[in-house]
């Protein structure tokens, strides 16, 4: 009943998007909703930057209240995390899936310490005292109010995108064992791992915006 | 005719660990930079330009974006001028109070 | 043209309407990934809201004749605040995109689908749960929100009615949107048919295209922004919050981020319906098709960085205000040509007033008042005096309702034989046209009047100095209700009653007019191959 008509003028890219699954559409999809990820990040972005030109002194000295070794395993857990689902996705394209289920298993690991470790460093905070409205938050300088509620929001959020990112590379393995995902069909992998990526490119900001600016 | 699958070939696990290598050595820089205050008042400067090579490379190697045509790269240089002037147009408001 | 198919049923026995699903009743229609199906869905749900957002507009006229008589202030600000909500975020924003786009997109393009099927119902999806959130927000314990739908800080921190519940329902249609836009950008560039090359798309298409982008860039700043606002109530984090270091113009700017580009998202599809319409109704082909083009892409563009004339009285610096006054009259100038090729379009042509093109006509008057009001408010110094007036009310109710409003059911009586495989009464429907363009001009240009003159808006009693044009105004509201009457008890009463449509009743050249009326549900038997551009050749039939 379709039957459909190839044509000297036609497009390969019509012929590959009308005849099953189109690998290049999806990733434009994929990165389309990465760019609204830019753009919803960005926002919070904007405001630290205005904030941080009004109060450049006392986003410096808040700063130095950041536990800059945390920071620093924190954001090389990432890096090394964008490491193995790189190594994942070329894994199963070589036709390497045991192997890349355990570059996807490492990733996932490395997501939870990530998210662990954010916990240990938000209770830190928090048994100090310091979390939006706080009364010992509220007494200090303004621009140091500022400097930790956005602290709290923007690492929240991108807390928040790991975890979506954690379950999502979870579901990904599923995928992996029952032959979903596989060596001609990654589609799927690889537009996690953009998404996992770009969690990292967020990550990779924030960490001299919120511990290096001292 | 594809079907879920790309053409590009893939890269190595070896080539991926190199990035990861230069990374993680831009990483140590930046916290170098930052701790000692070299460069001092442009230090701020100097790790917003570190982070913006790392990124790059994650988003060279590791997002692939050295093996995409005019259409992604265009896309994200749209996506990307688009929040540099949202955020610019915003500090003509707040620069000149 | 035979329209059998080779089984020998008729178009509207083997249309999408008959297609057998996995589902069948009304979960063949909320399950379908087909987008004519989602397209009418969306269509029933907007023109459902957009009856409830009139109903609140004709009560907010009567009230401010008779204040305190129907409504008391409080229930006042709350009417006007979901007036607003409902309109822009229910009606208007997804709009013509989400009805028409979703119906017609794929098969202009010579596709049997989007690029991405079932993103496009979990839009439908989100819209649906999003449009329950806010009425939510209306009836449950608290109160409906009265903070205007610009839900400005301090005061949408500090109310005690339901913003954080309103605020969750707008957040959740925002992704209705951004995937709707993510959708068609994808759907245009990978699912055209051969031959359709960029510039032999219709220019319908292109506005889909420009205003898809704008989704994907804009509508995240204002999820964020809508964030901002329940942590600030819920957590009491204070970035608009002067005694804590925080600023309210710096809401305003997130707001109108992306709350300028919004009106972009609501207009440029409804251009790109002026120009499917002038073109078929002249008989000829557009003039200046890449001229429209570029404006389309200009629009959207320049568009994106005006905001800031939103907010000239705020407290934003001099500069700022230079700034955005000055782009803000580059904007208007891809309108003009736009404006100017539609009406050369019309030159020569052998033109047939019917009631699409009347509607086209209308929109293209009466948004020129819009727009060149637009440059009035658009310049610094008048702005000081007619920002925050009925002016504004004025202005923006001229582009929004008088542009897109009208161009809204010029694309539906111009495409109701295509979908429905009816035709409707060309006499009943210029009748209703006739009182609701007087009604409408009647209503909305006394508020010019009330403006220059002062009347302040979102008041709920205005000084009594002001009545008299208000009555007028209020009167034309009941016109323009009985219009609207008209029209949609015409179109409804074709949907059950009306002849059968052929397949191509205006003698339209574009893709979706060599399909039958209905379309079946693939679409095409075959996929075109395409060899010319989309118009000046097609012939009624």
């Amino acid at each position: 009943m379709a039957m459909e008509k190839e044509s000297n003028a036609g497009t390969a890219v019509t012929a590959e998007a009308q005849s099953g699954v189109d690998y290049t559409g999806k990733k434009i999809g994929m990165w389309l909703f990465l760019f609204t990820e830019l753009l919803f990040f960005g926002g919070m972005f904007l405001l630290y930057s205005v904030f941080r030109s009004q109060y450049p002194a006392e986003f410096h000295s808040a700063a130095q209240e950041e536990n800059l070794l945390l920071g620093s395993v924190n954001t090389t857990i990432l890096l090394t995390s964008s490491f193995t689902i790189a190594v994942a996705i070329a894994a199963i394209r070589k036709g390497n899936k045991i192997f890349s289920l355990y570059m996807q298993t490492a990733t996932i690991m490395f997501g939870i310490c990530f998210l662990i470790i954010k916990y240990f460093e938000w209770s830190a905070k928090i048994s100090k005292g310091i979390y939006p409205d706080s009364p010992a938050l509220l007494s200090r300088e303004k621009g140091e109010i500022l400097f930790f509620s956005l602290y709290y929001v923007m690492t929240g959020i991108h807390g928040i995108h790991v975890l979506i990112g954690v379950i999502a590379i979870a579901i990904m393995f599923v995928y992996t064992r029952r032959g979903v995902i596989g060596r001609d069909n990654f589609a799927k992998l690889e537009n996690t791992g953009l998404y996992w990526h770009f969690v990292d490119i967020v990550w990779i900001y924030l960490f001299p915006l919120f511990y290096l600016i001292t | 005719m594809d079907r879920g699958t790309s053409r590009e070939p893939t890269a190595g696990y070896v080539h991926y660990a190199l990035i990861w290598a230069a990374l993680v050595a831009l990483l140590i820089m930046t916290i170098a930079i930052a701790r000692l205050s070299l460069l001092a008042n442009y230090s701020v400067l100097g790790s917003l330009f570190i982070a913006t090579v790392k990124a790059g490379l994650v988003l060279i190697y590791f997002m692939h974006l050295k093996h995409e045509g005019w259409v992604v790269k265009g896309m994200l240089l749209l996506a990307v001028a688009a929040l540099f002037f949202i955020i610019a147009l915003t500090f003509v408001d707040v620069w000149y109070r | 043209m035979n329209e059998r198919t080779m089984d020998n049923k008729s178009p509207e026995e083997s249309s999408f309407y008959h297609e057998k699903g996995k589902y069948s009743g009304v979960l063949a229609w909320l399950m379908s990934t087909d987008h004519k199906r989602i397209g009418l869905m969306y269509l029933g749900a907007l023109l459902s809201f957009f009856s409830v957002g009139v109903t609140l507009g004709v009560l907010i006229r009567l009230s401010l004749i008779a204040p305190g008589a129907i409504l008391n202030a409080q229930q006042y600000n709350e009417v006007f605040t979901v007036h607003g909500i409902i309109q822009i975020f229910l009606f208007i924003i997804p709009g013509i995109p989400v009805a028409f786009g979703n119906f017609f997109l794929p098969i202009m393009i010579g596709a049997r689908d989007v690029a991405f099927p079932r993103l496009n119902r979990l839009t439908l999806w989100l819209y649906l749960a999003g449009a329950a959130i806010v009425m939510l927000s209306l009836f449950i314990k608290g109160a409906p929100p009265d903070t205007g739908w610009t839900f400005y800080a301090p005061y949408s921190i500090q109310t005690k009615a339901n913003v954080s519940l309103a605020v969750l329902g707008v957040f959740v249609l925002g992704f209705s949107s951004i995937f709707t836009g993510l959708n068609f950008v994808t759907t245009i560039h990978r699912m055209r048919a051969p031959g359709m090359e960029w510039f032999r798309l219709p220019l319908f298409v292109w506005t889909l295209y420009a205003t898809g982008w704008v989704q994907i860039l804009a509508t995240p700043v204002l999820a964020i922004t809508l964030v901002f606002i329940v942590l600030g109530r819920v957590f009491g984090v204070g970035f608009f919050d002067p005694s804590k270091g925080g600023d309210p113009i710096l809401y305003e700017h997130l707001f109108w981020v992306y709350s300028h580009p919004a009106v972009y998202i609501m207009v440029l599809p409804a251009m790109g319906i002026i120009s499917e319409i002038m073109p078929t109704f002249s008989r000829r082909n557009i003039f200046g098709y890449k001229a429209i083009v570029f404006s389309a892409l200009a629009i959207a563009s320049v568009g994106y960085f005006v905001w800031g004339h939103h907010m000239f009285t705020s407290g934003m610096s001099d500069t700022a205000r230079i700034v955005f006054s000055f782009i803000t009259f580059l904007v208007a100038v891809p309108s003009g040509v736009k404006v100017f090729n539609w009406v050369a379009t019309l030159y020569k042509g052998s033109i047939e007033v019917d009631s699409p093109l009347l509607f086209a006509l209308s929109f293209i008057f009466l948004f020129s008042i819009g727009g060149l009001t637009g440059l009035i408010v658009g310049s610094l110094a008048p702005n000081l005096h007619v920002h925050g007036t009925y002016f504004i009310v004025a202005h923006f109710h001229y582009v929004m309702f008088g542009g897109v409003g009208f161009s809204f059911l010029a694309g539906l009586h111009y495409w109701f034989p295509k979908m429905f495989g009816r035709m409707f009464s060309e006499k009943v429907a210029k009748i209703g046209w006739f009182f609701f363009f007087i009604g409408f001009n009647v209503l909305y240009f006394s508020m010019f009047i009330l403006g220059y003159q002062g009347m302040p808006r979102r008041y709920f009693e205005p000084p009594p100095q002001y009545h008299g044009w208000s009555v007028v105004s209020t009167v034309g509201s009941w016109l323009l209700a009985l219009g609207l009457i008209i029209i949609f008890s015409n179109l409804i009463s074709a949907l059950f009653k009306g002849p059968k449509a052929s397949s191509n009743p205006w003698g339209g050249g574009t893709l979706e007019w060599s399909i039958p009326s209905p379309p079946p549900a693939e679409n095409f038997i075959e996929i075109p191959v395409v060899d010319s551009g989309p118009y000046g050749h097609g012939k009624r039939e």
